[in-house]
């Protein structure tokens, strides 16, 4: 029992800090750069992005642990996914209208667009493939959603800072912060090795 | 004068809204798998058949989509033939897709492709969303090889596994932090020769 739990514990830090989404996978940089120029549309979204990570994951795991092995048509899984995903995110946007019009009306643009988010595809995708079971996915789902809201801080807190700065012309905006994400990404690069898994 | 609406489509995919540089959307790849010439190079050819095909689909059913569900309808033409392009590539190069599968899988997930397909193959004939699909599958796979190429020199000394300079490479460049670096430079460069281009 405890090793379990260790086990899982090692999969939230392995997928937030050592195999960070953003920073060694490359995954979700449109959301990651549309997002991060505020602090609080930054908080908001991965408010947001967490939630929907962990729970279109679990529907994805039953589904393809329930439904498309037993009818071994896993090559489906694709067009699957991202069907829960979409119609998840669709439900999501309806509540989140209702609930915080406040919220919606600065990330109602983004929410829409975490349906053509790569992690939250990738999630379910490495699920299926690693083979983990529904606890596993879960918390792989909670790390990678912990690691890219911790991502989305770092880079929103820089990028504030960014804008009152000097910066050579060609490179104002987008291609700085670029850079600043490797410069960042070398530093997460530190946390390689730390766990074997 | 239809060719030169048709070389017009592809420039303009190429240069002018080049998905990359330009329009900054469906980055991920263009990080993820550009750490040879070779990945970035079968990266961009399976997005350009994806991008070409759902365009030709999606023009030639645009009449029979109802408006309020063509979203979905999209979405699963896309996936659909991700899932073709995926398996095909897993069965004729098996040694890439083993470093790059997740990404090809991932490929669904482009914005740029959603948004051809919403902006300019549900409104338009066969013929010019074929050459949409061709220009911006073509400036996609344009970007990506400059890229790749220009972190394989750097970062390996080598093109395309061939070896070129006998010096220590700057490792940085194939290290995934090194692809930012890239990216960052090539659009600071592609900006700069706008704005010079637009001046003169």
């Amino acid at each position: 029992m405890n090793s379990e739990f260790s086990r899982l514990f090692e999969l939230i830090l392995s997928a937030s800090l050592i195999n960070n989404f953003v920073f060694t996978r490359f995954l979700g940089l449109c959301i990651f750069f549309g997002v991060s120029r505020r602090m609080e549309t930054a908080v908001g979204m991965s408010i947001t992005f967490t939630s929907v990570m962990i729970i279109s994951s679990g529907i994805s795991w039953f589904i393809f642990n329930h439904i498309l092995i037993p009818l071994n048509i896993t090559f489906l899984k694709i067009i699957v996914f991202i069907g829960v995903v979409a119609g998840f995110v669709q439900a999501s946007d309806t509540i989140m209208r209702k609930i915080t019009p406040e919220l919606y009306h600065k990330l109602g643009i983004y929410l829409a667009l975490i349906s053509t988010n790569c992690i939250i595809l990738a999630v379910p995708l490495i699920n299926a493939s690693e083979k983990y079971n529904l606890f596993e996915s879960l918390s792989f789902a909670l790390g990678s959603g912990l690691g890219f809201a911790l991502a989305l801080i770092i880079m929103a807190s820089i990028r504030e800072k960014l804008e009152l700065s000097d910066i050579p012309k060609p490179f104002k905006g987008l291609p700085i912060a670029f850079i600043i994400t490797g410069l960042i990404a070398l530093a997460f690069s530190g946390f390689t090795g730390l766990i074997k898994l | 004068m239809i060719s030169k609406i048709y070389t017009e489509l592809i420039k303009n995919g190429i240069f002018k809204e080049n998905t990359i540089f330009k329009l900054a959307l469906s980055l991920c790849p263009s990080i993820a798998v550009t750490n040879s010439l070779r990945n970035g190079f079968l990266m961009g050819v399976a997005v350009l058949f994806v991008q070409v095909t759902v365009n030709i689909t999606i023009s030639l059913i645009r009449n029979y989509i109802n408006p309020a569900i063509r979203l979905p309808v999209f979405m699963l033409i896309i996936s659909g033939w991700v899932t073709i392009a995926d398996l095909s590539m897993a069965a004729f190069a098996p040694e890439a897709y083993k470093q790059m599968g997740l990404y090809i899988q991932l490929i669904v997930a482009f914005a740029s492709i959603l948004a051809r397909a919403e902006m300019f193959a549900s409104k338009n004939n066969v013929l010019p969303s074929l050459f949409d699909g061709l220009g911006m599958g073509l400036g996609f796979l344009f970007a990506l090889s400059i890229i790749s190429f220009f972190r394989e020199t750097l970062g390996n000394g080598s093109v395309l596994g061939l070896k070129l300079i006998n010096t220590k490479p700057l490792l940085i460049m194939i290290l995934p932090a090194g692809g930012f670096f890239a990216v960052g430079l090539l659009m600071g460069i592609y900006n700069w020769i706008n704005t010079r281009f637009n001046k003169l």
